[in-house]
């Protein structure tokens, strides 16, 4: 890590974001009010808005469009650095944007600021399923009719000398690298940053001739209900049946999950055992692949970031590969997509999320053919 | 028995929900109806009471504190090699 000291810390790895400048991308007087996470939420924005063609400011659009962001934790750098003032260096006051600057719906209201989007808005927390249950809660406002449009997604920016430590503490934490799926993996390496996407009825960007990405055709969500940290094969294996099942899918008819990955002992087996469970004789046909092994576990963004790539293995036919898969691992035997990635057309695909809590998300995303 | 033993034991068996006495170092830790996060609390517990750093990872856990002797061999070493360093 460049961002963060390292000294004190035996984890000194993450998927930091690197270069980037928030004087590129806000006025002085913005940044004080902005925590790196709501600055990652509303840069993702932009890109996200400016892609979709949508003028939110014209006809009303705003007030029928919903702003739903997944955040597991909120503005954590905010917090440790008014925290080190206070304690460590003894001072007496901190920030006066502390607050609302570290509130975890912060990256939700400064995207609604930005954009002049007042319709039904706020931050899911879920932890690691943050922003799948974001993207899939703000797919169902707009398939149920609530609204015309959703601006949804994930962000997240936890990385900070606190955090670690308190990463490191539950012992999960590889000090080297993400393997997930392999033998000797040996813990998750976190990361951070923002997606950020814009749904609209398939109607809708049709008769707009909007460039269409991809479609969300289904979402699952489900509760394991057992413990506070431990996977269950059963929740995660329910909410990817309910995801089949909402889409109206057949096990048959995916060919690729891009799975919770994380590369912890527990995580990978479970979500293995998971699928088999969800797939039957299937599971053996999938090409299932983490992602988190080249960007690490954003935490709440890290189901935008996976249905970032999701998408683009349906739109460009080519699946991430599972890096650093350098050892099988009997109780992981489904086929990770090892180490390269691969040219495959891909029709339907689901993004896994499973989150300490035993909260758990799952996205089916269809490919876009072109009309 | 050795204060070092003896302070191990004392934290395993307040997760164990057992007396001192009662507990056999040969036992298993999953035989103790501790959990892998009980034993993250433990190894917690140890470092704070003897201001050692244990490299423990849970994802490789049972191949390394399988039994109680496991857990005291560890810390006992731990303070050696501190030892060694001064």
């Amino acid at each position: 890590m460049v961002h963060v000291p390292t000294e004190r810390l035996t984890v000194k790895i993450a998927g930091e974001v690197w270069g980037f400048d928030p004087a590129a991308h806000f006025d002085t007087k913005r940044i004080a009010m902005l925590d790196r996470v709501s600055q990652f939420a509303v840069v993702a924005s932009r890109e996200a808005v400016a892609q979709s063609g949508l003028d939110f400011t014209v006809n009303g659009i705003g007030e029928r469009t919903a702003t739903i962001i997944g955040t597991a934790v909120g503005g954590m750098n905010t917090v440790d650095e008014s925290y080190r003032k206070l304690y460590g260096e003894n001072g007496q006051r901190v920030h006066p944007f502390t607050i609302p600057r570290f509130m975890s719906n912060a990256p939700t209201s400064h995207i609604t600021m930005e954009h002049g989007l007042t319709g039904p808005a706020y931050t899911i927390a879920s932890a690691c399923a943050s922003a799948t249950h974001a993207i899939g809660h703000a797919y169902q406002l707009v398939r149920g009719g609530v609204v015309d449009a959703a601006v949804t997604g994930g962000a997240e920016a936890t990385l900070t000398v606190g955090t670690m430590k308190g990463w490191e503490a539950m012992r999960v934490m590889s000090a080297d690298c993400c393997r997930p799926f392999s033998k000797n993996r040996n813990g998750m390496v976190l990361g951070e940053g923002a997606a950020v996407f814009v749904l609209e009825s398939l109607e809708s960007a049709h008769a707009r001739g909007a460039e269409i990405l991809a479609e969300i055709i289904g979402v699952g969500m489900t509760a394991d209900a057992r413990d506070i940290t431990t996977p269950d094969v059963n929740g995660a294996a329910r909410a990817m049946s309910a995801a089949l099942a909402d889409a109206r899918l057949n096990p048959e008819d995916v060919q690729y999950i891009n799975a919770h990955g994380t590369g912890t002992a527990a995580n990978d087996a479970t979500e293995t055992q998971a699928i088999h469970q969800a797939f039957g004789f299937h599971a053996r046909r999938l090409a299932v692949s983490s992602s988190k092994s080249m960007h690490g576990h954003a935490l709440g963004a890290a189901g935008a970031l996976e249905l970032l790539a999701t998408m683009e293995a349906l739109r460009r036919g080519v699946v991430p590969p599972t890096i650093n898969l350098s050892e099988p691992d009997p109780a992981c035997d489904l086929d990770y997509v090892p180490n390269t990635a691969r040219d495959q057309s891909i029709q339907v695909a689901l993004s896994n999320s499973f989150a300490f809590g035993g909260l758990n998300g799952v996205l089916a995303v269809a490919k876009m053919e072109r009309h | 028995m050795t204060d070092v033993k003896q302070g191990v034991l004392e934290i395993i068996a307040a997760k164990a929900d057992l007396d001192v006495a009662d507990l056999s170092e040969t036992a298993k830790l999953a035989d103790l109806n501790i959990s892998s996060l009980d034993v993250v609390e433990i190894i917690f517990a140890l470092e704070e009471k003897f201001d050692i750093q244990i490299p423990f990872n849970a994802n490789n856990a049972k191949v390394e504190f399988g039994a109680v002797s496991d857990v005291v061999r560890a810390v006992e070493t731990l303070l050696r090699e501190r030892a060694g360093d001064n």
